[in-house]
């Protein structure tokens, strides 16, 4: 479990998350929703240790987080950024840097690497991308790209910001469904979304945040009745059998 | 798909020797006094230094080849790794005032006496590593634009062109060297200041070489490479010296050489490859190649005159870089 007790945390003195506490678990999807603002980007960088934290404790797998050097926690949490630039490089060598953390000295892929970049580009369907330059290639294309590098991580858990941001409809309906398959294969995954539909449809567990702190950590279906999302967000969502949809 | 790859550079990387082992020899036969076959063979193997001929390789060609081949790859690599760290592929050691930070400090030397050796290579790279980090902490701090970073390297070649200036003016004995040295040239290229700065440039390249692919993780950007363990700050820095390290020996022996820093890595990003761990060592073999051929033609186009290395490669490497500007992928779409 990838857990967060009494958590505060910010940039400079600016505290954005205040006194969290939460619990990811592995083989759960687990989707944040919230205002823009409400330190849903702030959480995941506090969890993986890239902001320091002002109080509280974070552990993976009951290892404290401030006890790691950034490599071993690359070895465990994946992290897909919201910031994606376009690297001038091919697809297939923007994946294999997924395999960065695992290299030691002199710091050179290895056949096993690539074999393990290649498998990820099949995953993320880009295996036939592999030799084409990144900034060739769609929105939609590099995001799986993006993710492919992350899954050659070969990581228990995954964290990405907005991860559907800027898809059509239909890449964001791949993304999800692959997101989904690595939470069944196991992993814990945790993806910051905006389109709430989207994100009830796919995830196990929904965490609602508003101004640092924490609203609901439930199923998708408990949130959904509770009616938090009308009062957070000021729009109802309906349920009908599996589908969520707006009701305006 | 892997083999086809490989196959694919392995022609790039026998040009580059080629290039470089035609330059050094051309480099070791051609000039204002004619050595032939048998006097280098002589020279070289049987290591006397008797006749006129075999002092003059030992003591003028053999050097400046030296030099030569030193310099094109240090400032070809500096640039490469300048343009990886600062994500703007328009920087280079001379365009971002790196080599002028090394110019003033061996000026500076010159002003003290100090002409050669450890203590010269030492100084170059303190000028050079502090002109880096200027405009890179510079760039960080005020969130510089890629355009506004090359604009401070324009300030602080103006502003530590001056202070060079203000010193050879009153300092007349550095004044006779001076005008060579601002364009760059080897004539000056003696033992004393090649060894140290060999040892520094080669030490430099290698351990560069275990490092290549921290540098393409660094293009990935901020977020992306603290993601996958890269301790960015230290890297960042890291590179940074040995850059200077770089420029700054390379400076030492030369003078401001132009433009290597910026062709090369763009030529060889063309033809070949962006990804630095064939990057390094390809622009390493060319730099050093192209600089030697340069200065070859320097000291033969107009014998027994010869032009300063620096004002031939200004007429190769300056309408190089206007066909950068004009096909517009320095600085936006690509970096």
């Amino acid at each position: 479990m990838l857990e967060l007790s009494n958590v505060s945390a910010g940039y400079g003195k600016t505290e954005i998350l205040r006194n969290l506490s939460i619990g990811f678990e592995k083989n759960r999807l687990t989707s944040i929703i919230g205002p823009n603002g409400c330190g849903k980007s702030t959480l995941l960088k506090a969890a993986l240790g890239m902001i320091p934290h002002m109080q509280g404790e974070i552990s993976i797998d009951n290892v404290n987080l401030s006890t790691l050097k950034r490599k071993a926690i690359a070895k465990q949490i994946a992290y897909l950024p919201q910031g994606r630039g376009t690297p001038d490089m091919t697809v297939e060598q923007m994946v294999l840097h997924g395999r960065f953390p695992h290299l030691s000295y002199p710091r050179q892929y290895t056949s096993r690497d690539r074999d393990i970049a290649a498998s990820a580009m099949d995953k993320a369907g880009i295996r036939e991308f592999a030799l084409k330059p990144v900034y060739a290639l769609s929105g939609g294309m590099r995001q799986s790209v993006y993710i492919a590098m992350a899954l050659a991580q070969e990581t228990e858990y995954i964290l990405l910001d907005e991860p559907t941001t800027y898809l059509d409809i239909s890449h964001q309906l791949d993304v999800m469904r692959l997101l989904r398959n690595l939470a069944d294969d196991g992993r814990g995954i945790v993806a910051v979304m905006h389109d709430l539909p989207l994100a009830f449809q796919f995830s196990d567990m929904v965490m609602v945040m508003d101004q640092g702190r924490i609203f609901a950590h439930q199923t998708p279906g408990e949130v959904c009745e509770s009616g938090l999302v009308e009062q957070i967000f000021g729009v109802r969502i309906r349920r009908e059998g599996d589908t969520y949809y707006y009701k305006y | 798909m892997k083999h086809l790859r490989k196959n694919r550079l392995a022609p790039i990387y026998a040009a580059a020797v080629t290039l470089l082992l035609f330059s050094a020899i051309l480099g070791l036969f051609l000039g204002a006094t004619k050595v032939g076959f048998t006097d280098i063979i002589e020279a070289l193997f049987c290591g006397s230094t008797g006749s006129p001929q075999a002092r003059i390789l030992w003591y003028a060609r053999l050097p400046r080849v030296m030099a030569g081949l030193l310099c094109g790859s240090a400032l070809a690599v500096s640039g490469a790794v300048i343009q990886g760290v600062l994500a703007n592929r328009l920087a280079s050691p001379s365009i971002i005032g790196v080599n002028a930070g090394a110019g003033l400090a061996v000026t500076l030397c010159a002003a003290f006496g100090i002409v050669g050796g450890w203590r010269l290579s030492l100084f170059a790279f303190i000028g050079a590593f502090l002109t880096v980090m200027l405009v890179s902490l510079g760039a960080k701090k005020w969130g510089a634009s890629r355009g506004t970073v090359i604009l401070m390297g324009v300030a602080l070649n103006a502003l530590l062109g001056a202070v060079s200036d203000t010193v050879t003016t009153f300092v007349p004995d550095v004044s006779i060297m001076s005008s060579a040295f601002k364009v760059g040239d080897f004539s000056s290229a003696t033992y004393i200041k090649l060894i140290p700065a060999a040892v520094v440039i080669l030490t430099s390249l290698l351990l560069l070489n275990t490092l290549s692919n921290a540098l393409d993780v660094l293009t990935l950007g901020e977020e992306n490479a603290k993601g996958l363990g890269l301790n960015t700050d230290f890297t960042r820095v890291l590179f940074l010296i040995f850059a200077a390290l770089l420029a700054g020996a390379a400076v030492s022996v030369a003078g401001l050489l132009s433009f290597v820093g910026l062709l090369v890595p763009h030529a060889v990003r063309r033809i070949a490859t962006t990804q630095s761990r064939h990057l390094l060592p390809l622009c390493a073999l060319f730099g050093a190649g192209f600089v030697t051929l340069c200065d070859t033609l320097a000291r033969v186009i107009f014998a027994p005159y010869e032009l300063p290395v620096g004002i031939i490669m200004a007429f190769l490497g300056a309408p190089f870089f206007l066909f950068i500007l004009i096909k517009g992928k320095g600085g936006h779409s690509r970096a």
